[in-house]
């Protein structure tokens, strides 16, 4: 499938003359190398073919650095990489072409430093105030403590799109918001209570994953991939451990790979029942609150119950998992599944048919079918919205790979239909997880790790509850990390949001974010 | 409607009792400087993520579930930091948030209790010091109890701020 799909580029591109390959590690991917000259025309021809810009991140490799960027056809996943000249690189931008790269390109700039030709955008992203602009702390020769100011000031500056007319008027909001959710910067235009533009302005809870990765070790690395998003543990430990597994030639057991599954889908099942409980009590429903509240407690009980945390945090490791299942659990997570399932039947019958509910979520932050696309957008909020796409379907990998996976799809693209994907893809989950019990593999639950050479390199690609997740890693001497670059599906869904809530009026705002529910801490690193 | 009625009825109360068996120490909270029975009424709680992954956003949100029903205590949830007994903040202090944070300390009616919750807001957590962030938010603010875990579960949230109201064994 790569394959082919590499070939039709080739054909689209006769004068930059591509040679694909391939590379263990960044399996299933095919990997072509192009001058950093023919990176937008590279671009330019995948976009020809209908292909997806999945993600883009730079490599600081000791002697030259690599730039990346992952383009997505059908299920078939293409992998550009071109050197860039550390003294002074530069890359064509790639957002003309494709919206999506807009803020990760803007990312890459403000880390690394790298040019981005052509970029319509010239603000800072993830820069604040706590650095300099000509300073980029992810650079190698940049110290880990950086030389930030002993306070470091609010970021006033930053410039906000405007917008003309007299009855305009600008609402900001944040990076404290009113309830108990993650900081950004809300910048609305409105007349009246009707919201003409959002634009959203993260960072604040930017971290420094990708420069404090570097000279972990496998085990150090996933405690952190852990917690590049508390909602994602699971998904973004699975994607950096495949990632390393892949670098090393590592052969994960087969009952590792299902328990994988498992622990992926029992967390789709958390998220996905807290939200909807969420969507319905932002818009006053508190019952359906209450009830998938009291559903998703239990579920987090059974799962610190059964495999020692809430969230599942820190349950994977490298060549496997740090848990297993006896009979007696098995036997109670099946019938957890039941129970669930009969419990939902009721309440999904309410919350499709209630009136009131009807009336805010029917029509309410209609993402078009276009804009998803545009935007790459992923998961659930593909799904609402026309998209298919589903890594464990399009591109399985163990255990999905002998898993018939069903995937929901809706067209509407508004907040009806994207609770409605979240309460089909429980009961997908649902039956995923019951097919996975009823086959586990006998053996065991990890194997040796050991860490491969300097330069090795592998890629991780995960369908988490958001949608597809990525991670990047190279390893340097020692078996240390030398690169990682995680990307989390949340990147598509705030420029979502900014073109699905126009026209919509502000006080509907709390219900549509919820209903796109991008993490801020996803991608803000 | 009578669908509602009859999941309401059959669901019944999950509230469950709070287990206050295990002594704070057990549990590794550490109380400095409690409000005492001057709050016992009703304890106002601005929470601020000062960089934290999300995963204690998610615990802080179980609170208010009907197996743990926090308001039942008296404790609530408020959008301003000026009506404001306490600060609940989760989360490295992110350089890009010091501010913000501050800000938001600075606005709250005294004594102002900080509550720290979660290893990152505790000591750094797995984020720790560096050019991005601050590490724990003692680096900017006096805190006075501090609730550890990654992330506290539920429960332990809840004995934490008790033990701040001065209503828990201690
Ligand atoms: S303590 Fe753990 S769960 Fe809480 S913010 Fe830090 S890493 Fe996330």
């Amino acid at each position: 499938m790569a394959q082919a799909f590499a070939e039709r580029l080739r054909t689209a591109l006769p004068a930059v003359a591509l040679t694909p390959r391939t590379e263990s590690g960044l399996m299933p991917a095919m990997v072509v190398t192009v001058a950093a000259d023919d990176w937008a025309a590279l671009g330019s021809a995948a976009h020809g073919l209908g292909a997806r810009w999945s993600a883009c991140w730079v490599d600081p490799e000791p002697d030259h650095w690599r730039a990346w960027v992952l383009y997505e056809l059908g299920g078939a996943y293409v992998l550009a990489q071109a050197a860039l000249d550390p003294r002074a690189p530069r890359l064509p931008s790639l957002t003309p072409v494709f919206a999506a790269a807009d803020r990760p390109e803007r990312a890459i700039r403000d880390l690394l430093g790298v040019v981005f030709e052509d970029h319509p955008d010239a603000r800072r992203w993830l820069r604040h105030q706590a650095w300099r602009a000509e300073v980029h702390p992810l650079q190698p020769g940049q110290p880990l403590a950086g030389a930030p100011p002993a306070r470091t000031p609010a970021d006033v500056g930053y410039a906000f799109r405007k917008i003309a007319g007299e009855a305009v008027h600008e609402v900001a909001v944040g990076p404290i918001h009113a309830g108990t959710i993650e900081p950004g910067h809300f910048r609305f235009a409105a007349v009246g209570e009707q919201a003409l533009t959002l634009e959203t302005r993260l960072g604040y809870t930017h971290r420094g994953i990708e420069k404090i990765a570097v000279g972990r070790d496998a085990a150090g690395l996933l405690r952190l991939a852990a917690r590049v998003s508390g909602d994602s543990t699971v998904t973004h430990a699975w994607a950096a451990c495949m990632a390393m597994e892949r670098a090393a030639g590592c052969a994960v057991p087969p009952r590792a790979l299902a328990l994988r599954g498992l622990l992926a889908e029992r967390e789709r099942v958390a998220n996905h029942l807290g939200d909807v409980g969420a969507i319905a009590g932002d818009v006053g429903f508190s019952f359906a609150q209450m009830q998938f509240g009291a559903l998703r407690e239990r579920w987090q009980r059974r799962s610190a119950e059964r495999f020692g945390h809430r969230l599942l945090m820190d349950t994977l490791c490298a060549g496997g998992v740090r848990t297993d299942l006896d009979l007696e659990g098995t036997q109670a997570l099946l019938q957890d599944h039941a129970r669930l399932r009969a419990e939902l039947a009721p309440l999904t019958a309410i919350l499709l048919d209630h009136p009131s509910l009807e009336d805010r979520l029917v029509g309410a932050g209609v993402l078009s079918a276009a804009d998803a696309r545009t935007l790459g957008c992923l998961g659930y909020l593909g799904r609402a919205s026309g998209l298919t796409f589903d890594l464990r379907r399009d591109a399985p990998y163990p255990p999905y790979d002998r898993l018939p996976v069903r995937v929901p799809l809706y067209d509407s693209g508004d907040v009806a239909a994207r609770m409605r994907v979240r309460l089909d893809e429980i009961g997908v989950a649902l039956e995923l997880m019951d097919a996975l019990l009823a086959a586990l593999p006998a053996g065991p639950t990890s194997t040796h790790w050991e860490a491969p050479p300097a330069g090795a390199r592998g890629l991780g690609l995960v369908e988490g509850w958001r949608g597809e997740t990525l991670a990047f890693v190279r390893f340097g001497a020692d078996g240390r990390v030398a690169r990682y670059a995680p990307r989390d599906a949340s990147v598509f869904a705030w420029p979502a949001l900014e073109r699905l809530l126009p026209g919509n009026i502000i006080p509907d705002f709390p219900v549509c974010n919820k209903s796109v529910n991008g993490a801020y801490a996803g991608c803000d690193l | 409607m009578l669908r509602i009625l009859h999941r309401v009825i059959t669901t019944g109360n999950l509230t469950e009792p709070l287990d206050t068996s295990a002594s704070l120490e057990s549990l590794g909270i550490e109380v400095r400087r409690t409000l005492g029975a001057r709050y016992a009424g009703s304890f106002a709680i601005r929470h601020v993520d000062a960089g934290s992954c999300n995963g204690c956003e998610l615990e802080i949100h179980a609170l208010g579930n009907p197996y743990h029903d926090l308001e039942r205590f008296g404790i609530r949830f408020v959008a301003s930091p000026r009506h404001a007994d306490a600060l609940l903040v989760t989360g490295v202090v992110s350089r890009h948030m010091q501010e913000a944070l501050l800000r938001a300390h600075a606005a709250m009616a005294r004594p102002g209790l900080v509550i720290a919750a979660g290893a990152c807001a505790c000591d750094g957590g797995e984020f720790g010091v560096s050019y991005a962030s601050l590490g724990a938010v003692d680096s900017v603010l006096p805190v006075d109890v501090r609730i550890p875990g990654c992330p506290p579960a539920p429960a332990l949230l809840l004995r934490g701020l008790l033990a701040a109201l001065g209503r828990a064994t201690v």
